[in-house]
């Protein structure tokens, strides 16, 4: 158990470190790359506000900003808000980026988290259908709809759910995570859940397929192990062979595909929510993205790296409790 | 009569497939600019005889947008997956047959792309370069490279453990003349098919990214923001803006997918004798 538990505490600093520099990267990269735009994020403030601007306002506007100062301080200055956990002021919505992030991250990350599992939970029974049944009708049937459903862009399916439940059928809501009208505080859990349901379910539609064909392609080749070909001359049934020797071997890698899947799962849910208008992270950052909020955009940037970094830490972290070849080569 | 074989069938079949992504392409490309101008006293029609696919709320013809604007995504998915390949050769190689702190360097190159979501990064990307198909260009380009070039490394590192790399060595080849005889020939039906299969994810990039207005100007016919426009008419029950280019679209990308799959049995060795 100590063992275990020192390795853990290694592989955890050796990724943390990593961790550190990729975003470390990340956060420079980033800078550097809204440093190039030509799009001038005071001519974008302006425009939002409506009004017309005299020259000297917009000058007090560029010096409360620091745009004329030379972009290495304005890079340190940005670094050093960052450590101190502060992430700017956006233009957009006139908040803390921190405060943005934080509560449309808790909106993005129920309507991840349903994705998320019922993908994984779904493509992993559906892998394992597939793998037991190699070849057989179901198996060329749903291997068939996995290919397809990797071939759909995210934002057209959820179109067309869109157009089928909420606009033919009127079982959901068009858009918007709680009902137009209704102060926040009044919402319904069951009106929150309402909303939830078409995003997350298109989510899930197109991130099971992954998962599904993996666990497959895995079982197969568990199957045509020896030990498979052993445990069949002993008399095991089909169902006793996938829960005592397919499970076991199929289990682990599954799941350290789905943690990292982060970066999909977030890149999907930017279309999701786009075609839902469900306000998550995902509408935020293109919403900052065309209205040129620059601290919006590179705080949402850096988050989703730390939320993808997360992720793979993860994974590394569960081959270490997990898989027991890595513990036992410890000893 | 000799009865076909396997081989010959794929084969006719990919040619059949790459006949009809051509045909797209070139049906697309040669529609004129002005072919699309908006009508108004057809705005809004369903699909009939004289709009397959329907007219949008400005009175366009459909039909005629969307192949224009297939011809606009396939160039743009091709220029980016063909760069992002080109990249991948090059970079999977440096990284295999290079020095080891090559090798880091690439690693972590790919891990600092690979740790911020693609979306994300191409919307970055994008606002970097003011928008517009540059930018939309460079972002997709920049995205794509990193499976192709892992799985390079991976081929190259493979094939230098081989035997008669070791001996060619041995008898005195140098470096350039091993990479040209032995791994070339190795690395070109990796790349080819990897160049292939890059098309659909690229062109449904290119698609999404338009469709959240950070590629294509909105005057352009391009899907993403065919579909885009028809989000404002959804809920008046306009459902043929939405649907028909969507789902040319995703037809498109299962003929390529598929015609990458056929290639990769042509070109695999361990697959020519079925």
């Amino acid at each position: 158990m100590r063992r275990t538990l020192g390795r853990l505490v290694r592989i955890f600093l050796l990724y943390g470190i990593r961790m550190l520099t990729l975003l470390a990267a990340v956060s420079i990269l980033s800078f550097v790359l809204i440093n190039a735009s030509p799009i001038d994020p005071v001519q974008q403030y302006i425009l939002g506000l409506g009004t017309a601007v005299s020259p000297e306002q917009r000058a007090e506007i560029e010096a409360y900003w620091g745009v004329n100062e030379p972009p290495l301080e304005r890079c340190l200055g940005w670094l050093s808000g960052l450590l101190q956990g502060n992430l700017g002021e956006s233009a957009l919505f006139r908040r803390p980026v921190a405060d943005i992030i934080r509560e449309r991250f808790l909106n993005s990350l129920a309507l991840m988290l349903c994705a998320w599992l019922s993908a994984g939970i779904i493509g992993f029974v559906l892998g394992c259908v597939m793998g037991m049944n190699q070849d057989k009708w179901a198996d060329k049937l749903l291997k068939k709809v996995c290919y397809l459903l990797s071939s759909v862009p995210t934002f057209w399916l959820g179109l067309v759910l869109l157009l089928v439940f909420s606009v033919g059928l009127k079982w959901f809501p068009i858009g918007f995570s709680s009902p137009i009208g209704v102060r926040g505080q009044d919402v319904t859990l069951w009106q929150k859940l309402h909303h939830l349901i078409l995003p997350a379910f298109t989510l899930s539609l197109m991130s099971f397929a992954n998962i599904a064909l993996h666990t497959r392609q895995k079982l197969i080749d568990v199957l045509h192990s020896e030990y498979i070909l052993f445990a069949r001359a002993r008399g095991e049934r089909n169902l006793t062979i996938l829960r005592r020797h397919g499970l076991r071997n199929i289990l682990l890698p599954a799941l350290t595909l789905q943690f990292t899947s982060f970066a999909e799962l977030f890149g999907g849910s930017v279309m999701a929510e786009n075609v839902f208008s469900y306000p998550g992270l995902g509408s935020a950052v293109s919403a900052a993205g065309l209205g040129g909020d620059v601290p919006l955009l590179l705080g949402i940037t850096l988050f989703s790296a730390l939320f993808v970094c997360t992720g793979n830490m993860i994974a590394n972290l569960l081959y270490g409790i997990i898989d027991p070849r890595i513990r036992e080569a410890e000893k | 009569m000799k009865k076909t074989n396997h081989r010959t069938k794929v084969m006719i079949l990919t040619i059949l497939m790459a006949g009809i992504v051509i045909f797209f392409y070139a049906f697309g490309s040669l529609i004129p600019g002005d072919a699309a101008e908006g009508n108004f006293l057809y705005a809004g029609q369903p699909p009939s005889w004289g709009h397959p696919f329907g007219t949008d709320a400005l009175g366009r013809d459909l039909f005629i947008r969307t192949f224009k604007g297939m011809a606009i995504s396939m160039t743009v998915g091709l220029t980016a997956s063909a760069l992002s390949a080109v990249i991948a050769l090059f970079v999977g190689i440096a990284a295999a047959a290079g020095s080891k702190w090559i090798d880091a360097i690439v690693n972590w190159l790919i891990d600092l792309v690979m740790s911020i979501p693609h979306t994300v990064l191409v919307i970055l990307i994008s606002f970097a370069m003011g928008r517009g198909l540059k930018g939309l260009l460079i972002g997709i380009t920049a995205t794509h490279w990193c499976s192709l070039a892992r799985l390079i490394r991976g081929e190259v590192l493979q094939l230098r453990s081989r035997q008669y790399v070791a001996i060619s060595h041995k008898l005195g080849k140098s470096t350039g003349w091993i990479l040209m005889h032995h791994l070339l020939p190795h690395l070109v039906p990796q790349f080819l098919v990897g160049l292939i299969l890059m098309f659909p994810p690229a062109i449904l990039h290119e698609a999404s990214v338009s469709f959240l207005g950070f590629g294509l100007p909105p005057e352009q016919p391009a899907i993403g923001i065919i579909l885009s426009e028809s989000m404002r008419y959804l809920s008046a029950g306009m459902w043929w803006p939405a649907v028909l280019p969507g789902l040319v679209l995703v037809l498109l990308v299962l003929l390529i997918d598929q015609l990458g799959e056929q290639l990769k049995i042509i070109l695999d060795p361990y697959s020519a004798q079925e």
